[in-house]
């Protein structure tokens, strides 16, 4: 168990900068997930750790030690990877033993050790199998063993649940998730499945492009985006983003329709600053009080079962999502009057993306 | 077996049309199998039956008599000869050393081209491809000067090594390792394996039916070797079989001892089976319990 830094990490492939500086100290027992889209970096950064890429700058040190010029093996670390990676030709005991045995760790150690490691994964029964004898799931079990035997500083996770099923996905993430309570190591999961980051995470680190968007626990990153980026990265369905005016008293926010939405607290500093206006699906609701606001025009209604998501239109043009519990109380060619719930506004810099803080 | 598959009530045609292949193919199989036949037979008759030119299509008596005489005497009635025995051996050690000193090279440098970067590795790459084109016939004079120089004349070392570099060995380990995922590789550098280990506990187990398959066509290249046996070797005890064989026929002027001919002939096709038999349960159950 450890601490693992990462400092100011860049990546370079020849003139292509995958990786642009990014810090993150990540503390003992800690789950970071990093998140973000495909191609953002997420894998580059974590084999940058794990010692399979070299680092173009700064500094990563796990367990107080910068770890920038040592090989894989020495970092302490062990990596579960999404298309398993189990050595063929080896049973599933030796599959996780066998980097036990090249560390001459001694027999009776390993088989107490491969039997914890199989118990905690309901593995027994399987132990003389070969890898091609089992299913993704028990593969993917296989493959954590491997690492939970090598009792390592941290465990490095690069999409592991990529090639399962939804359903089994489901399930390996609660096990992965009591995994994690029952062993308390120091762990970073690369994933692009928000579920996953969410679920999971002590922390989530939402990458774009090779930088950190930003770091915070699932909460933070869900109720206050840092980024235009994040906002739309997070939460199904999306966020709505509208381009919208303060107005010129600083006490809410003017729509393109002309409504005005009071903010939760008044930004007087910013009166008539354009802004872009987010509001999440799920925080518009039919407005039943009467509030002055704009009459959305439905288009089309996905009733989802425990859900419903309208596709609505403001007068201007613009599109809107509406989440809303239970079933359509709407249909195509209605007019809803709609408005957010009350301190539901995220406000962001036209210019930067960046969230206006209150 | 389509014969089961469509069994039911089908018309005579039909069934005519399914008989053909097999017409064909047992056609095939006695064309190749009958001079094998002839040979066998003939190791079981003595000299003169044979010499009068109408060999019988039974087994005659002298089996024993042949195959004893052929296998350790250094002369039959007609002329003399190397015993089956010495030549047998002389051909096994250098197939054998051929097959496994080929596969051993080819590995190892097809290990180096997959999975290391150094310094012009694809020019070694395309050297070792362009030697495609310069099988032992083409490059025979040159070797056979070093090969003397060196004083390897008359020696299993002669014989072997210049027929051991071997690109298309090299060329299809190197497919294969290029199939095998990054991510194993990576997994193996994160449990502690060294380049030595990876490639002991790693690759080479799962290469195990490659090894078969080539060595299978290896050691029947090594042991069919004529011309560069028949350049190098010098005194009759490192003489190879196919060298004897054709040296037995090859005179001309005194009517051959047939019958010690077939009888080392039936001798010579032995090892290459066995190794085919042998073999062919390797790379069955490699294919059979086939894992990725
Ligand atoms: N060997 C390489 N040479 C050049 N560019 C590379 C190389 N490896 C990765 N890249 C680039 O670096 C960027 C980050 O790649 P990376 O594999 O880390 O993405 P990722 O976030 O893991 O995506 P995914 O979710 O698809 O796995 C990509 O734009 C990719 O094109
Ligand atoms: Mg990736």
């Amino acid at each position: 168990m450890a601490t693992v830094e990462i400092k100011n990490v860049r990546k370079s492939y020849g003139p292509v900068e995958a990786i642009k500086g990014i810090d993150i100290a990540i503390q003992d027992g800690e789950f970071l997930v990093l998140l973000g889209p495909s191609g953002c970096g997420k894998s580059t950064l974590l084999r940058m750790v794990a010692g399979l890429e070299s680092i173009t700058g700064g500094q990563v040190v796990i367990g107080g030690r910068v770890v920038n010029d040592l090989e894989p093996k020495d970092r302490d670390i062990a990596m579960v990877f999404q298309n398993y990676a189990l050595y063929p030709h080896m049973s599933v005991f030796d599959n996780m033993a066998y980097g036990l045995k090249i560390r001459g760790v001694d027999k009776a150690e390993i088989e107490s050790r491969v039997a914890k490691a199989a118990e905690i994964l309901e593995l027994g029964r399987f132990l003389t199998r070969r890898p091609s004898q089992l299913s993704g799931g028990q593969r993917q079990r296989v493959a954590m063993g491997r690492a939970i035997v090598r009792e390592p500083a941290a465990f490095l996770f690069d999409e592991p649940l990529s090639n399962l099923d939804a359903k089994l996905r489901t399930q390996m993430r609660i096990e992965i998730k009591r995994l994690q309570d029952r062993l308390g190591i120091t762990s970073l999961y690369v994933t692009h499945d928000q579920v996953e980051a969410m679920t999971l995470a002590d922390r989530v680190l939402v990458m774009n492009h090779g930088v950190a968007e930003q770091i915070g626990t699932p909460l933070e990153v869900y109720q206050r985006p840092a980024s235009l980026f994040v906002a739309g990265f997070i939460g199904s369905p999306p966020m709505n983003v509208l381009d919208a005016v303060i107005d010129p008293s600083g006490q809410g926010v003017m729509m393109p329709g002309g409504a005005l939405l009071p903010l939760a607290r008044p930004r007087p500093n910013d009166a008539n600053r354009p802004v872009k206006l987010g509001i999440r699906p799920e925080h518009l609701a039919i407005n039943e009080d009467g509030l002055d606001t704009s009459p959305v025009l439905v288009e089309l209604v996905e009733a989802l079962g425990a859900d419903t998501v309208v596709y609505g239109r403001l007068p201007d043009g613009e599109p809107l999502l509406i989440r809303m519990s239970g079933l359509p109380s709407c249909t195509e060619g209605d007019r809803l009057a709609v408005a957010p719930q009350p301190g539901a506004l995220h406000l962001f810099d036209t210019a930067t993306g960046r969230r206006l803080e209150d | 077996m389509s014969n089961e598959h469509t069994a039911g009530p089908h018309s005579v045609g039909r069934r005519l049309i399914d008989l053909v292949p097999h017409i064909v193919l047992i056609v095939g199989v006695l064309i190749f199998a009958f001079p094998i036949y002839v040979t066998l037979i003939g190791s079981t008759w003595d000299a003169a039956t044979i010499g009068r030119g109408s060999l019988p299509m039974t087994p005659g008596g002298e089996a024993w008599t042949n195959y004893s005489q052929a296998w350790s005497e250094s002369h039959g009635e007609r002329a003399s000869y190397t015993p089956v025995r010495l030549m047998l051996m002389n051909s096994l050690i250098m197939a054998l050393s051929i097959a496994v000193g080929k596969i051993a090279i080819s590995i190892l440098s097809a290990y180096a081209v997959a999975f290391f970067r150094f310094p012009l590795r694809m020019v070694f790459f395309w050297m070792i491809f362009i030697t495609l084109m310069l099988p032992v016939e083409v490059r025979i004079i040159p070797t056979y000067k070093v090969v003397a120089d060196l004083g390897m004349i008359d020696s299993y070392a002669g014989l072997a090594i210049p027929l051991i570099a071997s690109a298309t060995a090299t060329l299809l380990f190197r497919q294969f390792f290029l199939t095998i995922p990054d991510e194993l590789v990576e997994a193996a550098k994160i449990d502690g394996a060294g380049p030595l280990r990876f490639f002991f506990d790693i690759l080479l187990p799962l290469s195990k039916t490659n090894i078969a398959a080539l060595f299978v066509i290896l050691f029947i290249y090594g042991w069919n070797q004529y011309l560069w046996p028949l350049l190098v070797t010098n005194s009759a005890d490192m003489e190879t079989i196919v060298i004897g064989i054709t040296k037995m026929i090859g005179t001309g002027e005194a009517a051959n001892d047939w019958n010690l001919i077939m009888a080392t002939t039936v001798m010579a096709m032995l090892p290459p089976v066995a190794v085919v038999v042998f073999m062919q349960r390797w790379f069955i159950k490699g294919l059979v319990d086939s894992e990725k």
